[in-house]
């Protein structure tokens, strides 16, 4: 067995080979297949994959229109005893996203106050004017966030972006448990691990406590709305329909009716009472936002001032994954909390700021520079990995428009072992936690969405740039 | 349910049901045309292409050399015919994907499993040697999805409109392999009894599945108007129009209790249902068979049409 590199943290192994506490069940069982075996579910995984049609779709690739993630063996393993510090932290920051938000949106105190500045808000496309002065039904704005962790040493876990818009992979956390259970039935009988799996059940609880008003005293009538079944999350959009029970909806299914959105049914339209949307704030509503959108409904931003819908999540939440945003988290958590952030930040230099703009562009080879609006990897600068060539083209990008991006020292992400062909070798791990909101409470599911970077030595995690994902263990005490 | 998605699992299984058929179609065929001098053996070819509806698109590219190898893969897999069997399979998954939260995990792994088969399967020319081969695989995957629908799905709207589809196509399947191989025979009615006549019957049973059943209920004889009764009229006959008009009536008026009314379909359908029941084989064929044949599958249609606007499969 390998050791970690020496640079990062290694999750399963100590710098001098021995097993960590939280790995040592799983290990003794590693410990006694054979080598042949493990590699044989490997590929036993990807035809269940396949044949479950749990695929996503790429962007801008024309051969493959349906990918599999790859999935990995290893299962990633945290102790109780730190998902419980995790857990706290995670809960103290999405009560202060949702209190940031209702802020922002009304009375803009942490403006007021001098400790957000103003010209974040200005221009920014995120931020938007029809929900000023507006309070969401029950007074969520996320109800389901993801946050995404990276660690760096035992209890170093620090938060590298908020997902308040429309965090996806949850269905991979879910699938990916049960493909583990399916491949290795005995090991969950030797290690204690928390479920995961009634997460649908209680996504749907959560959405259906925040009613709009006009909702009548029936049963709620929940429904996810869906670009379609080109959209390359479209797997997971039917699948947490299926699993909710709910219908599974595309804007060309949805009108306005006697002031309700409903749904063409094969009885005629139904009124919803909250839809849980997997499209862009840009494409919900053509009157108010981008006018060739076909993917919403016209008048729907109305509708839903007027109290005839719940939206999940609330539009303009998109502002707190702005990544200018994100660097004032600290300040954000304290402002609404009162309290010491419980997870920290990336260290993160804001380009808008001169002496940090000089510092960036002086160490560019060194530093991850991201667009403040960007998501999924795009648009980024890695900079240790990026040849002279690039780091020039994106310094310039980067003078022209200082205020479009922010970077962050290029950290030591932990690693965590997967199956190769070699046995166990160190892999970079980041970790997504689901989170549900309602007006009853915070609820983490334990555990949540392993990437892992699969070439070696890559940080880069991303599905969309050839990252693969990990089943996420919480043990229970 | 959503009228898209009511829309959606209908055409899933009309796919389906229609991929089957052909597969059953170019199965007779190429077993007649084995027995068969070569002339012949086109004879056959070019009324499996007929019966498909594919006369014009495939003299378009093929001319009328209907040369056995070109007419498998020209309904199997040519890009130039748009209602390809790949295309049907690849439609049948797309239309599960759509409506994926509305049937069981089994129904859309079968479905999904069938499209990744054919995939594989059509993804080169398909040679006499493999044609077995691939036409039993799309009878075998139809099975799958049946036995998944029947052993895990609610007997709910979205079954009934699943099973409407399935009919639908059925029927009309069956009336228009009827009406082509009538033409085909239409000489040879006159000399029941000859050789060629029973072989040409036997096959006109066989692209129906209904062969072993009829001899069984015939002790083996061969007779025009016993086989057209029995692919018309007998209700025991899973491919019969009674049979496919007798499930549609149960789907539909399960669709009538479950909503609480019933819509124009369902008196088009019993108008259908009530002609089925009350004629003869000697009326039809005094009638004149392909008449009688245009007129159902005209009605067939206008019930698919209706059933489509009553229900808000589109807006």
């Amino acid at each position: 067995m390998k050791a970690a590199s020496p640079s990062s943290y290694d999750e399963m192994f100590t710098a001098d080979g021995a097993v960590r506490p939280a790995y040592r069940g799983y290990n003794e069982w590693y410990a006694q297949q054979p080598a042949d075996l493990l590699r044989r579910k490997g590929t036993e995984a990807e035809a269940f994959f396949r044949r479950t049609g749990i695929t996503f779709n790429v962007y801008g690739s024309e051969d493959a229109e349906e990918r599999l993630i790859p999935f990995d063996m290893v299962p990633r393993i945290i102790t109780a005893h730190q998902w419980r510090r995790l857990s706290r932290g995670i809960e103290q920051r999405v009560r202060a996203l949702n209190a940031f938000l209702h802020d922002l949106y009304h009375r803009q105190e942490i403006v007021r106050s001098g400790r957000l500045p103003a010209r974040l808000l200005e221009k920014n496309p995120a931020f938007l004017p029809q929900m000023v002065g507006f309070t969401p039904p029950g007074g969520v704005y996320t109800h389901i966030v993801g946050i995404d962790l990276v660690r760096t040493g035992e209890d170093e876990f620090m938060v590298l972006e908020d997902n308040a818009r429309t965090p996806s992979g949850v269905s991979y956390m879910l699938e990916n448990r049960e493909t583990m259970m399916a491949m290795f039935p005995e090991l969950f009988t030797r290690v204690r691990v928390r479920e995961v799996s009634d997460y649908p059940r209680r996504l749907a609880r959560s959405l259906a406590a925040c009613l709009p008003p006009a909702a009548k005293g029936h049963q709620p009538v929940v429904a996810v709305l869906t670009p379609g079944i080109y959209n390359s999350a479209y797997f997971e959009h039917a699948f947490l329909a299926d699993q909710m029970g709910a219908e599974l909806v595309e804007g060309s299914d949805l009108r306005i009716e006697n002031g309700r959105i409903a749904m063409r049914t094969t009885q005629g339209y139904q009124p919803i009472d909250v839809l849980y949307r997997r499209v862009d704030d840009d494409y919900l509503d053509p009157l108010t936002f981008n006018p060739e959108s076909q993917l919403g409904v016209s008048g729907i931003m109305d509708v839903y001032r007027a109290g005839g819908i719940t939206i999940a999540n609330a539009p303009g939440t998109g502002i707190a994954d702005d990544k200018a945003i994100y660097s004032f988290m600290p300040e954000i958590v304290e402002f609404y909390t009162g309290e010491k952030p419980i997870l920290q930040n990336v260290p993160t230099w804001r380009c808008s700021e001169p002496d940090a703009l000089k510092y960036v562009l002086e160490h560019l080879s060194e530093l991850v520079v991201k667009e403040v609006h960007g998501s999924g990897g795009y648009g980024m600068l890695i900079g240790p990995t990026s040849s002279k060539k690039e780091i020039a083209a994106f310094a310039a990008k980067l003078a022209a428009r200082p205020h479009n991006y922010i970077a962050q020292p290029t950290l030591s992400l932990s690693t965590v072992p997967i199956l190769s062909r070699a046995g166990l070798t160190p892999r970079h791990v980041d970790l997504r936690p689901f989170v549900l909101v309602s007006p009853a409470g915070i609820d983490i599911t334990p555990g949540g969405l392993t990437r892992v970077a699969l070439k070696k030595g890559s940080l880069v995690v991303n599905s969309s740039q050839g990252g693969g994902t990990k089943d996420s263990w919480v043990l229970d005490d | 349910m959503l009228g898209r998605s009511a829309n959606g699992i209908f055409w899933l299984f009309r796919n389906l049901e229609r991929a089957e058929n052909t597969a059953r179609l170019i199965e007779a065929g190429f077993r007649m045309a084995l027995t068969r001098e070569a002339c012949d053996a086109s004879d056959e070819w070019r009324s499996v292409i007929v019966t498909l509806g594919l006369r014009g698109l495939y003299e378009a590219k093929f001319g009328t050399d209907y040369a056995g190898p070109n007419v498998i893969n020209f309904i199997l897999r040519d890009k130039d015919n748009p209602g390809n069997v790949l295309t049907m399979c690849e439609l049948a998954r797309t239309n599960a994907r759509m409506v994926r939260a509305g049937i069981t995990r089994e129904v859309w792994e079968s479905v999904n499993d069938n499209w990744l088969r054919m995939r594989d399967l059509l993804a080169r020319p398909v040679t006499e040697t493999r044609l077995g081969d691939v036409l039993d695989s799309l009878r075998r995957q139809s099975t799958q999805v049946r036995g998944a629908m029947e052993g895990t799905m609610l007997r709910n709207e979205i079954y009934n409109f699943a099973r409407i589809g399935s009919f639908i196509e059925r029927a009309d399947n069956t009336a228009r392999i009827l009406d082509v191989k009538y033409y085909v025979l239409l000489p040879s009615i006159s000399y029941v009894g000859s050789s060629l006549d029973n072989v040409q019957w036997e096959n006109v049973l066989r692209s129906l599945a209904g062969e072993r059943a009829y001899r069984w209920l015939n002790a083996g004889r061969m007779e025009a108007r016993g086989i057209a009764e029995f692919l018309i009229l007998d209700s025991r006959f899973p491919r019969s129009l009674a049979f496919c008009y007798g499930k549609l009536r149960s789907n539909l008026e399960h669709l009538a209790r479950e909503y609480g009314s019933e819509t124009d379909a369902h008196a088009i359908l019993r108008e259908a249902d009530c002609d089925l029941h009350s004629t003869t084989i000697d009326a039809i064929f005094e009638q004149g068979l392909h008449e009688y044949i245009a007129q159902f599958i005209n009605r067939n249609t206008r019930l698919a049409n209706q059933i489509q606007y009553d229900y808000r499969f589109i807006d």
